[in-house]
């Protein structure tokens, strides 16, 4: 968590540019984090011709990119009928189908979060413990920032260990204010935060919570509360609730998802950590179960790591079928 | 999620019947399902294929085939396999060197390394009688060596201060010479997170390795890790030599299957277990249960464990007691029982352990329901006179009137909570008679844990 700050001349660069050019940089740090995948899907469909080999081989991968037992069965089921039906012959026409079912299954994750409407445009984040939800509040803090928006956070992580410390440490970096109290309630905490925001007249305030997991009743009841308080400090918040999950993390995604969507009404997701081997193969078991909308994924330690899924780009990128060449050069 | 990979295999066997024995080809259905729950549980693809190959060897084999319910006995090989691969030599920590031993954590980042930590110092210390002595080489997230500071004096060890302004190693090598010169046992290293693909951090963790030379090198890895587990372990054994894993978030619904895919990989021992983020959490590994967890089939083991935890035990001995004699069971215990049970996280913590037939039964109730449910029977209960309580037979219509009123409640909820007091104390008589095994069939009678509780 939070070692992205090791590159600490990194974000400042970035910051500067415009925002053409990191496009193009985007789309190959995209890949460049999942070039593991893509390289390991780009084998199997070589110049083979389909058979029930390619299609294990096939199943396989998409098994190792926590896909999923249900969505890879799915979408091999599909491609078999594709197969038959459509007479595929080559690697390359799978390759085109797979890109197809995949980006018709993940556009509906593919939603934008606008900022707009309230203010302040509350945000809640809620996770399982270190999902990256710290670290994904200072990088959408100088998201919003970098769109002119002022930005208040709130320290709602008042159980571990120097959590506290760490935002109010990472405000003090990047000049956002940080509302703290010591110990005490989160939902006290994000009260505050709310009324320093109306006060000071601030586009945006982001709720950090402590990290639970799903079984711990008591805390996801304190999350609950959390949000109802949220309410009372503004009737029309919390605007959006964001669910950070890790990209590491193999099916328990989807346990996560759905009880933190009952604890709190899960608005929107972000995965993180998805440059590391893993391959965010979870999303598509997400669209396929419980289909939320995915507004950031995280492919890197920089500031600028942390953007809005497109699903095409995504796989693009997962199968390398985009022709920029960067997963090349990777 | 997945249901009981028991029942799923006995699916298999039913749609067998008729055909006289167990062959290469028919086995393969329940051999597919094997392998689909593994694959939920997150056990990486690699692992599962390897185990696959050893589980269908044994499956031939005469125990499975000749089983009158080859279902069972297949499971009964899997868990077997599993906690064969996850066990071995089920490994302490090892201090034979001249001290202080220097134990150095590793993993990615928000796998738990620094609670570790702190879980770590308070075992060594208060178990194992150590001087421990901690001290954070994370320079790069902010206030990560606060945290430790903050952890390593809730568990009482010493800590060494560094600032993020040092190099790793330095930080290091100051601590162990502190730590000569005050002669403590033990140097607890943590390390900041790093994915296994950025070079630059893998090489200083190397570094760090070679120039501290710990005794203990511990993997920490989150128990939620998906299908990448195994790369993760594979780059970071190679990087480093590991002594030992610890597992850590097992307090979630996740299965685990990291933890076989970890163990596979780097062939290193899983010596704890965390769970929960107060300092206790920290368990020694069990490799059966982690089996049965991984398969669905709960962890009953670890629930007796909790249970003994949370529960007077005097007062549990006197309630064996009154189920030795057959009878004395009354709403006092019945009230108490259940105050035991909050103890333990409620209703639904207990849910998850049990196997998956008790979890189905019980995910018919509303989530936190139970606990509300609770809530109202104590109420009831607080409304009667001790000697209601001690002598339900007591509470008739006017009673039940006057009970009712008092706790805010119908006078139907009050009948149900007699009667449903009534089964328990049928089956607790049972249990001081025919033990366990009796209990439970008296539990299916109930239709699962339904019955138990009112307005489910």
């Amino acid at each position: 968590m939070f070692s992205f700050f090791k590159k600490s001349e990194t974000p400042a660069e970035t910051v500067a540019t415009p925002v053409e050019a990191p496009k193009a940089s985007w789309l190959s740090r995209l890949k460049a984090g999942l070039a593991r995948t893509s390289s390991s899907l780009g084998s199997v469909f070589s110049l083979r011709k389909i058979d029930e080999e390619l299609l294990e081989d096939l199943e396989a991968t998409l098994l190792m990119a926590d896909c999923g037992v249900e969505a890879t069965q799915t979408l091999l089921a599909e491609l078999r009928r594709r197969w038959k039906h459509d007479k595929l012959e080559t690697g390359e026409q799978l390759r085109a189908a797979l890109a197809e079912h995949l980006v018709k299954l993940l556009t509906p994750l593919q939603q934008p979060l606008v900022i707009d409407g309230h203010k302040p445009y509350i945000i809640m984040l809620s996770g399982v413990n270190g999902a990256g939800k710290t670290t994904s509040i200072g990088k959408l803090a100088r998201h919003f920032q970098s769109q002119g928006k002022s930005v208040l956070l709130a320290a709602g992580d008042t159980f571990r260990a120097a959590a506290r410390e760490q935002l109010v440490e990472w405000g003090n970096r990047n000049n956002v204010s940080v509302i703290a109290q010591d110990g005490g309630d989160p939902a006290a905490v994000a009260f505050d935060a709310i009324s320093a925001a109306k006060a000071r007249g601030i586009d945006v305030v982001m709720v950090d919570t402590a990290g639970r997991l799903p079984t711990q009743l008591h805390l996801m009841e304190e999350i609950a509360k959390v949000r109802r308080v949220i309410q009372k400090a503004e009737p029309s918040g919390p605007h959006e609730v964001l669910l950070v999950l890790d990209g590491n993390v193999g099916q328990n995604a989807l346990a996560q998802l759905k009880a933190f969507d009952k604890a709190v009404g899960i608005t929107g997701l972000i995965i993180t950590k998805l440059d590391g081997t893993a391959k965010g193969g979870v999303i598509a078991a997400i669209a396929r179960t419980h289909p939320k909308p995915l507004r950031f994924i995280g492919v890197g330690e920089g500031i600028e790591d942390l953007q809005p899924f497109m699903a095409t780009e995504y796989v693009d990128a997962l199968l390398a079928t985009g022709n920029t060449g960067a997963a090349e050069a990777v | 999620m997945l249901d009981n990979l028991t029942n799923r295999l006995a699916q298999v066997v039913k749609t067998l019947r008729g055909q006289a024995r167990l062959t290469e080809d028919n086995i393969a259905d329940m051999l597919r399902e094997v392998r689909m729950a593994l694959l939920e549980a997150d056990v990486a693809l690699p692992v599962v294929k390897d185990l696959m190959v050893r589980i269908k060897e044994k499956a031939l084999g005469q125990e499975v085939v000749g089983s009158l319910t080859p279902g069972q006995a297949l499971v009964g090989v899997v868990q077997q396999e599993l906690a064969l691969i996850m066990g071995g030599s089920q490994a302490s920590l090892n201090f034979a060197t001249q001290p202080p031993a220097i134990i150095l954590m590793a993993g990615l980042q928000g796998a738990g390394k620094t609670t570790t930590v702190g879980k770590l110092a308070k075992y060594l210390k208060e178990k194992q009688r150590k001087k421990v002595l901690t001290v954070s080489c994370d320079v790069y997230r902010p206030a990560a060596i606060a945290q430790l500071q903050a952890v390593s004096a809730q568990a009482g060890a010493e800590f060494f201060p560094s600032s993020a302004d040092q190099k790793p190693v330095d930080i290091a090598l100051a601590a162990i010479d502190y730590a000569k010169r005050h002669y403590l046992d033990v140097l607890l290293v943590d390390t900041a997170g790093r994915i296994t693909i950025d070079e630059q951090m893998m090489d200083e963790i190397r570094q760090l390795h070679a120039a501290i030379k710990p005794i203990e090198t511990l993997f920490v890895v989150d128990a939620m890790l998906g299908q990448d587990a195994v790369n993760t372990a594979r780059a970071f054994n190679e990087a480093l030599p590991l002594t030992g894993v610890v597992l850590t978030k097992l307090d979630g619904d996740s299965r685990g299957g990291a933890a076989l895919s970890v163990r596979h990989v780097t062939g290193a021992p899983i010596k704890f277990t965390g769970v929960g983020e107060k300092l206790g959490g920290l368990d020694e590994f069990h490799p059966e249960r982690m089996a049965s967890r991984i398969l669905g089939m709960g962890d009953i083991l670890s629930l007796v464990e909790e249970a003994r935890a949370a529960v007077d035990e005097k007062a549990a001995l006197d309630l064996a007691e009154k189920l030795r004699k057959g009878k004395g069971f009354d709403l006092n215990d019945f009230k108490e029982q259940m105050g035991q049970m909050r103890k333990m996280g409620g209703l639904s913590g207990l849910m998850d352990k049990m196997p998956a037939q008790f979890a189905q039964a019980a995910a018919q109730m509303q989530p936190g329901a139970p606990e509300k449910a609770m809530a109202r029977v104590e109420g009831i209960i607080n409304s009667m006179t001790p000697a209601e309580r001690s002598n339900p037979d007591l509470i008739k219509a006017a009673r039940k009137r006057r009970i009712a009123a008092g706790a805010g409640v119908q006078v139907q909820e009050v009948n149900r909570l007699l009667n449903q007091f009534e089964q328990m104390q049928k089956m607790m008589k049972q249990f001081s008679k025919g033990g366990i095994g009796k209990l439970m069939r008296g539990l299916g009678g109930l239709k699962g844990m339904k019955g138990m509780m009112p307005g489910g």
